[in-house]
C-alpha cells in the first residue's frame, strides 16, 4: 500500500482536507444512534473493510507528513509537551520498539527496521530518516527514545507506570490533545487525571476500566473510541493555547458549518509493555469536516441523532454548547429518519 | 471474544537442581524469539496429562532479555494437584507444552532507592529474574533466602557467586539459621522496597511485622501462588451454558469448566488477579474461599467465587457461567 502523503496545515490557513478514500476509513465513533460513557474496550485487532483505520495497529495515513510537521512546530514553542520522569527509561525503549515494529510491519514500503543484537537500523522513507543506533543506549539517538520515535508517529502517547494497584502518568508526548495538559497531569494517577470527567465516575466506568487495565496482557492490546468536536481542523487544542482556539467557537455560522465544524475522533489503544510492565496509551486523533461526514449517509443520520440527544453534561464538558444547536439544524437536512445499521462501518 | 496468544514450546533441557526441584528450559517450536518480559512475571503452563488438561502458573527465572528460552523451576509437592507431579515424573526432553504470554503480578517499583528480597524455598524463582534485571539497571538490592537445608535449597551457591555473599544472604532451617526479619526491617533508609515470596506463613509473618514497624503499604510487595487444595467432589451447574459438570478432588472449578469445553476468563490461576470472579446463583454446601482477591465481606456474602482456587464443601453450586 503506497500512501500519497499530503502537504497541508492545521493552523493559519487550515488547508487540511480528507481525500474521498480517507473519509471512508475514518474511525466513526458511534455504533448506535445514541451515546453515553461506558467501558467501551475491545481487542485491538485488524477489523473493518479493507483499508480501514483498524487495518494496521499503529495507523499511518495521508496526513502523516503534515502532522509530524505540526508536532515539530508545537514542540519548538513548548518543549514541555514531551516529558518523561527518570524511572521511565525502560518504558521509553519499549515504546520505541513497539512503534518501529508496528510501522515497519504495516507499511514496509515506507518504514523498515533491521535488528542485529542491540545494533538496530531504522529507515523512515517519507521523512528521509536513516538511523543506526544501539538499542538501550540513548546517547546513540538525537533525542531520548520516546521523543525520537513519537516525532515520527501520528497521535499522542502516554506511558503510564503501574504501581500500588493504580496507573501513573509518568511520561508522554502530547501535542494533539482535546483540552488537557500533560504538564498538568504528569505524575497523577488514573482517578486523578480523570477527575474532570462528568457522570462516568458515578457510573463506575473508571473503577471497572482501571481493574481491567491492571490486568492488561502483553500482546493483547485493546482499543476504544472517544470523540469531541473542534472548530477548524486544529490538532493542538491544548489548555496552554486556549486563547488561540477558544474564540474560534464564536465564528461558526449556518453558512460555514460544513467547512468549519469537525467531528474529532480519538482512536485510543492500550498496550502492555514487556520490559517496564508499564502501559502505552496511544491517542490517535482523526478530524472530519461536517461536509465530509455527510458523504456517508449512515454517519450523517446517526451523528445528527447522537448530537441531538446527547446528555447536556457531556455537551458542556466537551465544549460543544455554543455551536451544537446550529450544527444539529444543519445535520437535520441529512437525516430522513431512515433506520441505520448497527456498527460503525459505512454501509 | 478471547484471542489466543499462547505459544507452543518444546522442552530443551530438564535439570535436577536440588532435592525435589527441577529446572525446565523451554524453547519455541516455531523458532521465533520469545517475548521479552519484566522481572517477577509468570507464565501459565498448559500440559496434557493423559486426557486431563492441567494449567499451572510458574514464575520465569531466566534473564528477562533472553529471547531464546524461558526457564522455570518446579518443586515436587507432596499433595500436589498433579501439575508438578506431571512435570517431575512424566515430562521428557523434546515433549511439547503450551505456555501463555508472560504476565507480571509481582513487579518491582523501579523508583525504589533500595530493594530487599526475601525468598522462602522455591519462592526464589521470581527474584532470579528481578536480580538479573536490576543488575543491568544498576539498582541497589539484597536477597535474604531461607531454605530447609543445603540439599533442598536451589541455586544458592551460584547466586552467591554471581552477586557476592554480602548481597545474597542464606539461611537453613535445619541449622537453626533464620532470616533476622526484625533487624532487617528496622534499619532501612527511606524509599526502600520489600518483596516477599514463599510459603503463605512466611509472607504473612514478614508483612505483619513490616506493617507494625510502620512500613508504608506501597513499599511492600508479595506474591503467593495458591494451588487449589484438593477437596470433595461436587457438582457445578452452569446456568448460562445449561450444563452440569462434576468437579473432581484434584481439579479446580475452572479446570472442570474448561474440560467441558466452556471458555471462562482467567489470568493468574492462583486466586490473585480477580479475572475469574464468577457470580454464585445458589449453593448446597459451604464455599471454601481459597483466594486472596476478594474482601472478607465479599467472601461472607456467598454471592461470588474465584473459580481458579475456591471450592465447595457440600453437594453443588450454581454459577452464572
Ligand atoms: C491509561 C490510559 C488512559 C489515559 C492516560 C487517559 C487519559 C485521559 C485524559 C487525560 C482525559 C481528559 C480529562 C480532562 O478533562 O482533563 C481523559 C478523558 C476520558 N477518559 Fe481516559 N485515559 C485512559 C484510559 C481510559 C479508559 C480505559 C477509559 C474507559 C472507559 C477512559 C475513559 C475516559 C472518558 C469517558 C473521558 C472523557 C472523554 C470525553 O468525554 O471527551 N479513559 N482520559
Ligand atoms: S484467575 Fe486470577 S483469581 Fe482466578
Amino acid at each position: 500500500m503506497n500512501i500519497k502523503f499530503k502537504q497541508e496545515t492545521f493552523r493559519g490557513d487550515f488547508t487540511y482536507r480528507n481525500s474521498p478514500e480517507n473519509i471512508r476509513r475514518f474511525p466513526f465513533p458511534f455504533h448506535e444512534d445514541k451515546y453515553m460513557y461506558s467501558v467501551n474496550m475491545e481487542p485491538h485487532v485488524p477489523a473493518g473493510p479493507k483499508g480501514f483505520a483498524f487495518e494496521s495497529l499503529i495507523d499511518v495515513d495521508e496526513h502523516y507528513i503534515s502532522e509530524m510537521h505540526d508536532r515539530a512546530l508545537v514542540l519548538k514553542e513548548d518543549p514541555l509537551r514531551c516529558q518523561a520522569l527518570p524511572h521511565m527509561m525502560a518504558g521509553q525503549w519499549d515504546v520505541l520498539e513497539l512503534i518501529m515494529e508496528q510501522q515497519a510491519a504495516g507499511y514496509p514500503e515506507h518504514f523498515s527496521l533491521t535488528k542485529n543484537g542491540d545494533q538496530w537500523h531504522w529507515i523512515n522513507r517519507p521523512m528521509g530518516i536513516d538511523q543506526k543506533f544501539t538499542f538501550g543506549d540513548a546517547s546513540t539517538l538525537p533525542y531520548e527514545p520516546m521523543e525520537y520515535i513519537t516525532r515520527q508517529a501520528q497521535g499522542d502517547f502516554c506511558i503510564v507506570d503501574q504501581r500500588d494497584n493504580n496507573l501513573w502518568m509518568d511520561a508522554g508526548m502530547v501535542t494533539t490533545q482535546a483540552d488537557w495538559s500533560l504538564d498538568f497531569d504528569i505524575g497523577m494517577n488514573f482517578m486523578e487525571w480523570h477527575g474532570p470527567v462528568p457522570l462516568a465516575h458515578q457510573m463506575g466506568v473508571f473503577d471497572r476500566a482501571l481493574k481491567f487495565l491492571l490486568n492488561l496482557q502483553q500482546s493483547k492490546p485493546v482499543r476504544r473510541l472517544n470523540w469531541t468536536m473542534t472548530i477548524n481542523p486544529r490538532l493542538d487544542t491544548s489548555p496552554e493555547n486556549y486563547p488561540k482556539w477558544g474564540p474560534d467557537r464564536m465564528t461558526v455560522t449556518p453558512e460555514n458549518i460544513g467547512d468549519k465544524v469537525h467531528l474529532r475522533c480519538e482512536l485510543q489503544s492500550l498496550w502492555r509493555l514487556p520490559r517496564s510492565n508499564a502501559i502505552l496509551f496511544v491517542i490517535r486523533c482523526y478530524l472530519l469536516k461536517m461536509e465530509e461526514l455527510v458523504q456517508v449517509p449512515k454517519w450523517a443520520r446517526r451523528f445528527h441523532r447522537v448530537l441531538r440527544d446527547l446528555p447536556p453534561e457531556l455537551a458542556d464538558y466537551k465544549g460543544l454548547t455554543k455551536f451544537r444547536p446550529m450544527t444539529i439544524d444543519w445535520l437535520s437536512k441529512y437525516d430522513d429518519g431512515a433506520p441505520t445499521s448497527s456498527g460503525i462501518f459505512p454501509e | 471474544m478471547s484471542i489466543n496468544t499462547d505459544m507452543a514450546v518444546q522442552v530443551a533441557a530438564i535439570i535436577q537442581v536440588a532435592e525435589k526441584v527441577k529446572r525446565f528450559r523451554l524453547v519455541r517450536v516455531d523458532g521465533l524469539p520469545l517475548p521479552v518480559f519484566s522481572g517477577g512475571a509468570h507464565i501459565v503452563v498448559s500440559m496434557l496429562d493423559g486426557d486431563l488438561l492441567r494449567r499451572n502458573p510458574y514464575s520465569l527465572m531466566s534473564s528477562p532479555t533472553d529471547q531464546t528460552a524461558y526457564e522455570i523451576s518446579v518443586l515436587q509437592v507432596e499433595k500436589s494437584r498433579g501439575g508438578s507431579a506431571f512435570l517431575h515424573e512424566k515430562l521428557n526432553v523434546g515433549d511439547k507444552l503450551t505456555i501463555s504470554q508472560p504476565l507480571n503480578l509481582f513487579p518491582c517499583d523501579v523508583r525504589g532507592r533500595k530493594h530487599i528480597f526475601m525468598a522462602g524455598g522455591i519462592g526464589i524463582t521470581p527474584f532470579m529474574a528481578m536480580m538479573d534485571q536490576m543488575t543491568r539497571e544498576s539498582s541497589n538490592f539484597e536477597l535474604h533466602y531461607a531454605m530447609r537445608d543445603r540439599k533442598h535449597g536451589a541455586y544458592w551457591q551460584e547466586l552467591q557467586q554471581r552477586y557476592a555473599a554480602h548481597r545474597v544472604k542464606i539461611y537453613f532451617d535445619v541449622e537453626k539459621l533464620f532470616i533476622p526479619t526484625d533487624a532487617i526491617l528496622a534499619n532501612q533508609p527511606l524509599g526502600t522496597h520489600l518483596y516477599v515470596c514463599g510459603p503463605s506463613g512466611m509472607i504473612d509473618g514478614v508483612l505483619n511485622k513490616a506493617t507494625a514497624l510502620g512500613w508504608p503499604k506501597q513499599n511492600l510487595h508479595s506474591e503467593r501462588f495458591l494451588a487449589p487444595l484438593p477437596g470433595d467432589i461436587f457438582k457445578a451447574e452452569l446456568k448460562r451454558s445449561k450444563k452440569t459438570i462434576t468437579v473432581g478432588t484434584h481439579q479446580s472449578i475452572l479446570e472442570a469448566v474448561e474440560a467441558a469445553g466452556i471458555d471462562a476468563p482467567y489470568l493468574c490461576r492462583g486466586g490473585a488477579c480477580g479475572q475469574c470472579e464468577t457470580s454464585v446463583l445458589g449453593c448446597e454446601g459451604i464455599i471454601e474461599h481459597n483466594d486472596i482477591f476478594l474482601e472478607p465481606e465479599d467472601k461472607a456474602s456467598g454471592k461470588t467465587i474465584m473459580i481458579c482456587v475456591s471450592r465447595v464443601k457440600g453437594q453443588a453450586i450454581t454459577l452464572d457461567l
